[in-house]
């Protein structure tokens, strides 16, 4: 939990809801990792975290981007599909070009941005809903990355040994990988509470014509937001391949609506202008411990989806029943100015 | 078919209206003749050539029947979604829905039930689980797409506890009766036609008509235009949503029950991942993402489009999964176009008059009355 701007004093209710959230995502998951340790002890150890953590920091790490787009009121359906080609492609130029270690990151970050770039040009240029853009981007994308892996997977023996030392190592306990996504996720938690053109994405997605009333520069506010998003699914890409070692043409598919659930379930709203990056980190490491959990309990994973639906309509029907708490909260509240504090915060009233 | 319509297009946002009755207020031919229907046409005719041209046993009768046994349970459940999105709604639960009857039917299979009985709870539980997504859209007010994306993932779980790894009929089960996986081998008798492709037009006559000929078409086109202005028109919006989400389960459900005939086995992941397809299916028949545009010719169109382009392209060995960068371009090709007409059209005009932020309907929480 990252500490937020402090409100207005005199609204400390609407804080406390507000603040609430990512709390409670977190207490969620610390209630069900104790759950499933009484049941299980052998599921606090080290081992067992280590997964906890490695299996949620993929889709965490593409839920941040994702939160970035979704906050602006669009979404982005092509980040498991660039995950899968950018793993490829790195991939199939560790085994044919034998490139540095380090540009493998650096070339899945750059192809990633580039599609995210082709996804933001045609969603503000065009003015084409973004769900059709990345709806089709998904489809392209996975052909082409069918195309390029045709048959030839890359092999474990295939990827430097460097490389995918990231994917196992850790440090002091902590895997690499996670490492990476908590610095990521940290690093975009505070731009999105401190800097302007991040602030930006909130107003806009909680009111685009007053955004760009405000002079708020919407087109390209959003195209970043798309490019950020394609960057970490590129860097996702990269962290695939280190982890697993081995892409054929499945990598990532299907990520797209889990990244949507967990950054859902992390109380991000759908309908954008409100939500933050740590509240979908969380919310990819509860639905991960979730299905490890009933795992461990049941020694069966059939419930875990079933479970993570069920939760997913809850998150948003308590985020509903928040929002309009919030709203009746800021009817009843007598300062306008308070009404400012709170739409700058972005709750969708 | 009521020819007020505007011509629609994906993405073409035009500030709502509704359109006018009056014949006087037509457009001009060539508007009228730019409809987004002559467009489908020009691409089938293309892919139909293309198709002919490239594979010598493409112009063939088995050729028809294979396309309706791979696309058939596809495009049934485009109807039901083409119906939801012109309201301003979206339905992601189709394939999970379409996997779930397939489970409920293959454990009841599995516990000795007859198989008119199992089809029938099959149904029902599709209907509940429409019941499930229409009251979470319409009563408790939250926006269709999260809804329907929980339930994409409540429903196939379902299915998994249901059924989990195993594919049903086991090995020690009886296995389906064979009236009904003949739908996935024999033709409809005297045509050349799968059960499917019959099923599919027969739904589709019935939607258009109901759609374009009806008021209760009108009135979806209503609520997809302006909800709150259709509310106070006297039109029950949010009891029609409703019913539309449960005509959605019942035919996803009994599209999964075909394509359990068709491959006289279920699994729990039947049908996986396929939501996205139906969505881009209507979507490239020009059903506007947000709602009160789009026709059921359109969608009938864009499912012949992919259904031919997919068998050339299999009659030329080339890879399924490289097939989707041609719906995908297709898919992009479509949007694309009409929004490059309208920014040419903006770049004459003033800055600021588009919309850039409109928010979709499916995205919006509004607490309806019932």
């Amino acid at each position: 939990m990252t500490a937020r701007p402090a409100l207005v004093p005199g609204a400390p209710r609407l804080a406390s809801v507000l603040r609430a959230r990512e709390a409670g995502t977190a207490a969620l998951v610390l209630v069900v990792f104790g759950a499933a340790t009484l049941r299980d002890h052998n599921f606090a150890d080290v081992n067992s975290i280590q997964q906890l953590l490695v299996g949620a920091s993929l889709i965490a790490l593409l839920g941040v981007g994702e939160t970035l787009v979704i906050v602006t009121r669009n979404y982005d359906l092509s980040v498991g599909s660039v995950l899968g080609l950018c793993a490829f492609v790195v991939g199939d130029l560790f085994r044919h070009q034998h490139i540095p270690v380090w540009s493998g990151f650096v070339i899945a970050i750059a192809l990633g941005a580039a599609i995210g770039a082709i996804n933001g040009l045609i969603t503000t240029v065009a003015r084409v809903p973004s769900l059709v853009v990345t709806l089709a981007m998904l489809y392209i994308i996975r052909g082409v990355d069918a195309k390029l892996v045709n048959g030839h997977i890359v092999l474990p023996s295939q990827v430097p040994s460097a490389f995918a030392a990231v994917g196992y190592r850790n440090i002091l306990g902590i895997p690499w990988l996670a490492i990476i996504v908590a610095v990521v996720v940290a690093a975009v938690g505070y731009a999105m509470r401190t800097f302007r053109p991040c602030r930006d994405l909130y107003a806009i997605g909680s009111n685009p014509e007053a955004a760009t009333l405000a002079g708020i520069p919407s087109g390209r506010r959003v195209f970043m937001a798309f490019v950020t998003s394609g960057a970490l699914a590129g860097l996702g890409g990269a962290l695939f391949l280190a982890l697993f070692a081995q892409v054929d043409n499945s990598a990532g598919v299907g990520y797209e609506l889990n990244v949507i659930a967990a950054v859902v379930v992390g109380g991000v709203a759908i309908f954008g202008g409100s939500g933050t990056v740590v509240g979908a980190a969380l919310g990819a490491l509860l639905l991960n411990t979730i299905q490890q959990a009933l795992v461990a309990v049941r020694s069966s994973s059939y419930w875990s989806e079933a479970i993570a639906g069920a939760l997913l309509l809850a998150a948003i029907a308590f985020d509903r029943w928040l929002s309009l708490r919030v709203a009746r909260g800021l009817r009843s509240a007598k300062g306008a100015h308070r009404d400012l504090s709170v739409a700058d915060r972005g709750s969708p009233t | 078919m009521s020819s007020e319509i505007a011509p629609p297009a994906p993405g073409q946002q035009a500030p709502p209206h509704v359109p006018a009755g009056d014949a006087g207020s037509r457009p001009p031919l060539w508007r009228r003749a730019l409809r987004w229907e002559t467009g489908l046409v020009v691409v089938l005719v293309a892919a139909l050539v293309f198709g002919s041209s490239e594979s010598a046993t493409f112009a063939s009768q088995t050729t028809v029947f294979y396309a309706g046994i791979n696309i058939g349970y596809i495009a049934i459940m485009a109807l039901p979604m083409t119906l939801i999105v012109v309201t301003g709604e979206i339905d992601l639960s189709v394939a999970s829905m379409l996997g779930l009857s397939g489970a409920v039917l293959g454990d009841l299979w599995h516990h000795g039930w007859p198989i008119g009985p199992a089809i029938l709870v099959a149904l029902v539980a599709g209907a509940a689980g429409g019941a499930l997504n229409g009251i979470l859209v319409t009563k408790v007010g939250l926006p269709s797409i999260a809804v329907t994306i929980g339930t994409l993932t409540l429903f196939r779980g379902v299915a998994e506890i249901l059924l989990g790894s195993q594919t049903i009929p086991t090995s020690s089960d009886r296995p389906f009766p064979t009236w009904l996986t003949n739908i996935g081998v024999v033709p409809v008798p005297g045509t050349e036609l799968s059960y499917t492709t019959v099923i599919f037009i027969a739904l589709a006559i019935a939607c258009g008509v109901v759609l374009h000929a009806t008021p209760l078409g009108r009135a979806m086109f209503a609520a997809g235009l302006q909800s709150e202005a259709a509310r106070f028109a006297g039109i029950r919006v949010a009891r029609m949503k409703f019913w539309l989400y449960v005509f959605s389960g019942v035919i996803c459900a009994f599209a999964g029950i075909l394509l359990a005939a068709q491959n006289s086995s279920v699994s729990y992941n039947a049908g996986f991942g396929l939501e996205l397809n139906v969505v881009a299916i209507v979507l490239l028949g020009g059903v506007s993402i947000f709602g009160g545009r789009g026709t059921i010719p359109g969608v009938v169109l864009s499912v012949a489009i992919v259904g031919s382009l997919q068998m050339a392209l299999t009659q030329m060995n080339i890879d399924p999964n490289v097939q989707q960068i041609v719906i995908g371009g297709l898919l992009l090709v479509s949007v694309i176009l009409p929004g490059l007409g309208r920014g040419a059209r903006w770049l004459g005009s003033r800055p600021g008059s588009l919309r850039s932020g409109h928010k979709p309907p499916w995205a919006r929480s509004v607490r309806h009355r019932l």
